[in-house]
């Protein structure tokens, strides 16, 4: 099985370890992952208030340019890229209006937009493709003993129904539990961290940060796992505004789920980038094979 | 605010303006037309993390929107505040899309310059979008250095420690890496650019009877002219 891979732009700079550790994840498991040549940004959520078609146009260039690779089934690891990419798609099937507009943009530059494309996220292939039971069978390490809060993001599971539960997904809680770990209880799972609030209104993102830490503090968890850059960059690298701003001490490790997973996998710290993060994991992992 | 002595059930022509812009960008977020069937029951509102900082919340939006307050939305911090997390969106009970909705008075606001007075986010719009159009690529940094620059310099300096902080473990690039296709994707903007001329556009429906809900929209016979 050979998978198309979208980076995007987060994951070549703040979110870099995310990009280490999924190419580790996913060589582990002996499963391809060629990089879609040539990508341009998704467009994001800024993209979006700028112009309608423009933004569907860019975005639908990174569509087109995967179907004429194959039109194979895209990775798209970035909860922003995956749900505008997933966003524009199903506006496009939706609306053949939209569709012939943005078919004769794409035309101005040789391509044609491709339906047959589709757009996953990292998380529903490892979860729903390669199977929970087989990625257990490959675990080097159990995980036994990691107390994590399940941090999703908003826009993973949102706006229409994916992989999972749109409110309260469990891919990730059941994926590691299978490895040994503990979810602890996290109602705010799906809870927005604010995204790019934290440069235009950093007063509101700190608050709703604060709360996410809190959460997971006071159930227990030793650390969170995240699915999304945006959510790993705000609840983790802000955190010492945050204990700032509120008088409160929190030093949580925030990881990419992609590096707790490579750590049961049993691939190297330093494959899965976690020098990179700013909070240090400190619970020692049992090396006994499963 | 102007025009104050208007007939009852009609709209100023500043009013019926901005409206027309909103719902041709309505228009392009298929189901947008799902907004004339909200309840007001507020779970929207309820549902939204960031609603306490609103100063219209979510559910009073689609109410001035009814009473013919365009004008008002735009001049709130509202709309610029949603974070697009799609909480609302999911959880309507008339699947009106509400996020998107959002979007599409960010964008009547952009196109009619009407913003909040010291308001911040259509420059983080503008700068990401022309580094997007420079480089097809974001770049961090760069997106700061813009934004900030041309709003408060200083926070640029409050940003530094954490700047360097991700800078020593490899979290930073400087420099956005430039694609290939950067000429296909001016090509598609230069394009696009031409589609966004205002094109014909029919009546809505719900803009032609004269009674109530339907009557807001209409031009007064008296400022037609």
């Amino acid at each position: 099985m050979e998978y198309l891979y979208y980076p995007g732009c987060s994951l070549e700079a703040a979110a870099r370890q995310y990009d280490e550790s999924l190419r580790a994840v996913f060589a582990a498991l002996n499963i391809g992952l060629k990089e879609l040549e040539d990508w341009n940004c998704c467009g994001a959520t800024m993209y979006m208030s700028v112009s309608e078609t423009t933004s569907l146009a860019i975005s639908a260039r990174n569509l087109a340019l995967a179907g004429q690779d194959g039109g194979r089934e895209l990775v798209a690891p970035c909860s922003a890229c995956y749900t505008v990419l997933l966003k524009t798609h199903r506006f496009l099937q939706e609306s053949p209006e939209l569709r012939e507009k943005v078919d004769r943009l794409l035309g101005e530059a040789g391509l044609r937009y491709n339906l047959n494309v589709r757009v996953r996220h990292p998380l529903d292939v490892l979860v729903n493709d390669v199977g929970i039971e087989a990625i257990a069978a490959a675990a080097q390490r159990s995980l036994r003993g990691v107390r994590f809060a399940p941090y999703y993001g908003c826009q993973i599971v949102r706006p229409e129904r994916g992989f999972d539960d749109r409110e309260f997904p469990e891919s990730m809680d059941r994926l590691f539990e299978r490895l040994g770990a503990t979810a602890v209880y996290f109602p705010m799972k799906t809870r927005c961290c604010g995204g790019m609030l934290m440069t235009t209104f950093p007063q509101v993102c700190l608050e709703l940060v604060k709360e996410l830490l809190e959460c997971a503090v006071e159930n227990g968890a030793a650390c969170i796992v995240t699915t999304c850059p945006m959510c790993q960059v705000n609840v983790e690298a802000y955190q010492k505004r945050v204990n700032k701003e509120f008088k409160k001490t929190f030093e949580i490790p925030v990881l990419f789920f992609t590096q707790l997973l490579g750590l049961a996998l049993g691939c190297s710290e330093r494959d899965l980038g976690l020098q990179r993060n700013l909070v240090p994991l400190k619970t020692p992992l049992p090396a006994a094979v499963a | 605010m102007k025009e104050r002595n208007r007939v009852p059930g009609t709209l100023p022509v500043s009013e019926w303006e901005l409206r027309r812009k909103f719902l041709e960008q309505a228009e392009l977020v298929p189901g947008g037309e799902r907004i004339s069937r909200c309840l007001q029951c507020g779970t929207c509102t309820g549902s939204c993390p960031v609603s306490y900082a609103m100063d219209i919340s979510p559910r009073m939006v689609i109410a001035l929107f009814r009473a013919g307050e365009i004008e008002q939305i735009l001049r709130s911090r509202t709309i610029w505040i949603c974070a697009s997390c799609y909480m609302c969106t999911t959880r309507c009970p008339q699947q009106i899309k509400i996020t998107d909705l959002l979007y599409a008075l960010k964008r009547t606001a952009m196109d009619t310059g009407l913003y909040p007075d010291r308001f911040p986010v259509y420059l983080l719009s503008k700068s990401f979008v022309r580094l997007v159009n420079r480089f097809g690529r974001n770049n961090e940094p760069l997106l700061m250095a813009l934004y900030h620059l041309r709003r408060n310099p200083f926070a640029l300096l409050s940003l530094l420690p954490l700047g360097i902080e991700l800078y020593r473990r490899g979290r930073l690039a400087l420099w956005p890496s430039k694609i290939q296709g950067v000429g296909a994707i001016r090509r598609i903007l230069a394009a696009s650019q031409a589609l966004e001329i205002p094109r014909e556009r029919e009546e809505p429906e719900y803009a032609k009877g004269m009674v109530g809900y339907r009557a807001v929209g209409q031009i007064p016979p008296a400022a037609a002219g």
